[in-house]
């Protein structure tokens, strides 16, 4: 039996790394969306939601091109690093971040929405400037929010496969991540390591996504009721 | 005695809010108004919770705003405490929770807790979470968590409208005692009379945008021009008196105002005690002479001042000074007619004891 256990640490750095920059690159980016007025809000929507009804293989070949260190961004992070994005784990990172965007964004601007005007205005007649409100009222009544979106991104990043092989390949300990190891050990008709490693990732997944659910109901609150 | 200079102007759909007054608030001043008359706009500009282009807010001797002066104090810094409609309190916390988070953000002097807390008795509710608590209680709260803010300025919006009736009666008294004991200057918008008789000095009238009436509370009931305070069920005076005795045997309290005296039931109040009562213009009649063996106890010498006849109703509103103040009477147009009275003439006033409320 042969088991890549390089490739389940590789797939679960990756999927960390990509909550915790997700969740800091969304907390802005769902604040805006769910609170200003603009016209262009709806474009800016539609651009973060593009990657739930694109293929992963074009999300991966734009990116593939951007991240070539011939030109653009792929040459400016060469220029700076020596190193180039595609076919390294930094560029897994950054694609792993853009692809799974709309999932880490959207339940975190549900939750802001949710979290309603009247409430944050009673916190400023109560004294709270608006950063206060931000991290005392807004942040703990989104918290649901936040949970729901860590998983959702941890779970999409654990399945993404079209996009890594496009501008990460199977590289062991540098992009070879659980998905591409499987496939390649069907590829090569090893049938018994992907058996194994179909049922750790499946049984990992479960897991997880049974304890979100159990925290999810011990954190209810009824929002809303209070009011 | 705070002084509240407001000058402002804000369209509101399909009027503006125009209104323009140097507000000497003792206690409380209700803001009178029907729906969309624009006293919620009023509210929300002087808590900073609104803006507008034009206009001019004073508290005290600090500017919150000053357009011509691009001067806005955001509402964290306005040191004002605000009750809801709805009671907004935060649904995470505790009642205690909702109280610190106040508490912990106040400027300046601190309202005692355990005080504001008894006040509103509010001592077994305190690790209850917000989604547990009745309308009534989630107002107390409300109102509790306003005052642990330390506020130089209470601004109510229509604290007892939300939910069910049941807790306009359980909440008044709560008003009350909170008004009395913390002594903040108060600005209460309501749309109906009611609560105001009970709890207001001062009377704005808002309608339209603008104001149709501002004074004390007996002054602007006895406006016989003003509809807001002219309803069927509200037009009403408000008598101030002094209690003179109690006959615990008939159960009746004597009271004097004026060199007139008064006779009524239901008081809890004691000799000395300086109260208020509301008598509904429907509960007066008026006599041309003094009529004798009559039960209705109350029988006044009072001169007629004012009549505003209503030519699309079957109602005249007639305005009479007894002891020295104003009372709105209601009759129909019928018997103004036939009893021929005028303005000056002397007439005798009917006040039954148990028409009487007291405010």
């Amino acid at each position: 039996m042969n088991i890549d256990w390089q490739a389940f640490l590789l797939t679960t750095q990756l999927a960390g790394l990509t909550v915790v920059i997700l969740l800091l690159v969304a907390t802005p980016l769902a604040w805006w969306l769910a609170h200003s007025r603009r016209a262009w809000v709806g474009w800016v929507e539609a651009l973060v939601a593009l990657p739930l009804v694109l293929p992963p293989t074009v999300m991966g070949f734009y990116l593939l091109l951007l991240f070539a260190p011939d030109s653009g961004p792929g040459a400016w992070w060469f220029s700076l690093t020596g190193e180039p994005l595609n076919f390294s784990f930094t560029g897994l990172v950054i694609a792993s971040a853009i692809y799974s965007l709309p999932f880490a964004t959207q339940p975190i601007q549900g939750a802001f929405s949710s979290v309603g005007e009247g409430v944050l205005e009673a916190g400023a007649t109560l004294g709270a400037s608006p950063l206060d409100r931000f991290f005392r009222l807004a942040l703990p009544l989104s918290r649901r929010g936040y949970l729901t979106a860590a998983v959702l991104v941890f779970a999409h990043t654990l399945g993404e496969f079209g996009v890594v092989l496009m501008i990460g390949g199977n590289i062991p300990g540098e992009t070879r991540v659980v998905s591409v190891a499987l496939y390649e050990a069907v590829e090569t008709l090893n049938y018994g390591s992907a058996h194994t490693m179909a049922a750790i990732l499946m049984g990992f997944s479960f897991v997880v996504l049974l304890t979100v659910y159990g925290l999810n109901r011990r954190f209810a609150f009824r929002l809303g009721s209070g009011a | 005695m705070t002084r509240l200079r407001i000058d402002l102007e804000k369209p509101l759909g399909d009027f503006s809010l125009k209104i323009s007054e140097e507000l000497n608030i003792d206690t409380v001043l209700g803001v009178l108004g029907h729906n969309g008359a624009g006293k919620t706009t009023l509210l929300r500009l002087l808590a900073g919770l609104d803006r507008t282009e034009r206009g001019v807010i004073e508290f005290g001797g600090s500017a919150w705003l000053d357009t011509s002066h691009s001067i806005f104090v955001p509402p964290h810094k306005r040191r004002i405490g605000m009750v809801f409609q709805d009671a907004r309190l935060f649904p995470h916390l505790t009642v205690a929770g909702n109280l610190n988070f106040a508490a912990n953000r106040a400027v300046g002097q601190l309202l005692p807790r355990a005080e504001v807390i008894k006040t509103l008795g509010l001592e077994g509710l305190l690790a209850r979470r917000p989604a547990g608590l009745s309308g009534g209680e989630r107002q107390r709260v409300a109102l509790a968590r306003a005052l642990m803010s330390g506020p130089q300025l209470l601004l109510l919006d229509e604290p007892l409208s939300a939910a069910d009736m049941g807790y306009r009666v359980e909440l008044l008294p709560y008003l009350r005692q909170v008004i009395d004991r913390f002594k903040i200057p108060t600005l209460y918008v309501a749309h109906t009379l009611d609560e105001l008789t009970q709890l207001a000095d001062q009377l704005l009238v808002l309608r339209g945008g603008s104001c149709a009436a501002l004074g004390s509370v007996t002054e602007v009931l006895a406006q016989l021009d003003l509809p807001e305070v002219a309803g069927r069920e509200a037009a009403s005076s408000m008598i101030t008196a002094q209690v003179t005795a109690h006959d615990p045997d008939y159960q009746l309290t004597s009271l004097a105002f004026g060199g007139q005296s008064l006779s009524l039931s239901g008081l809890v109040a004691s000799p000395g005690d300086k109260v208020r009562i509301r008598v509904f213009a429907t509960d007066i009649a008026i006599a041309l002479e003094k009529p004798e063996a009559i039960s209705i106890r109350n029988v006044l010498p009072a001169v007629v001042s004012e009549i505003r006849i209503d030519t699309l109703s079957p109602f005249a509103d007639v305005l009479i000074a007894v002891g020295g103040q104003s009372l709105r009477v209601r009759m129909t147009r019928a018997s103004l007619n036939e009893l021929k009275i005028t303005t000056s003439q002397q007439v005798f006033a009917l006040l039954k004891t148990a028409s009487l409320a007291s405010g």
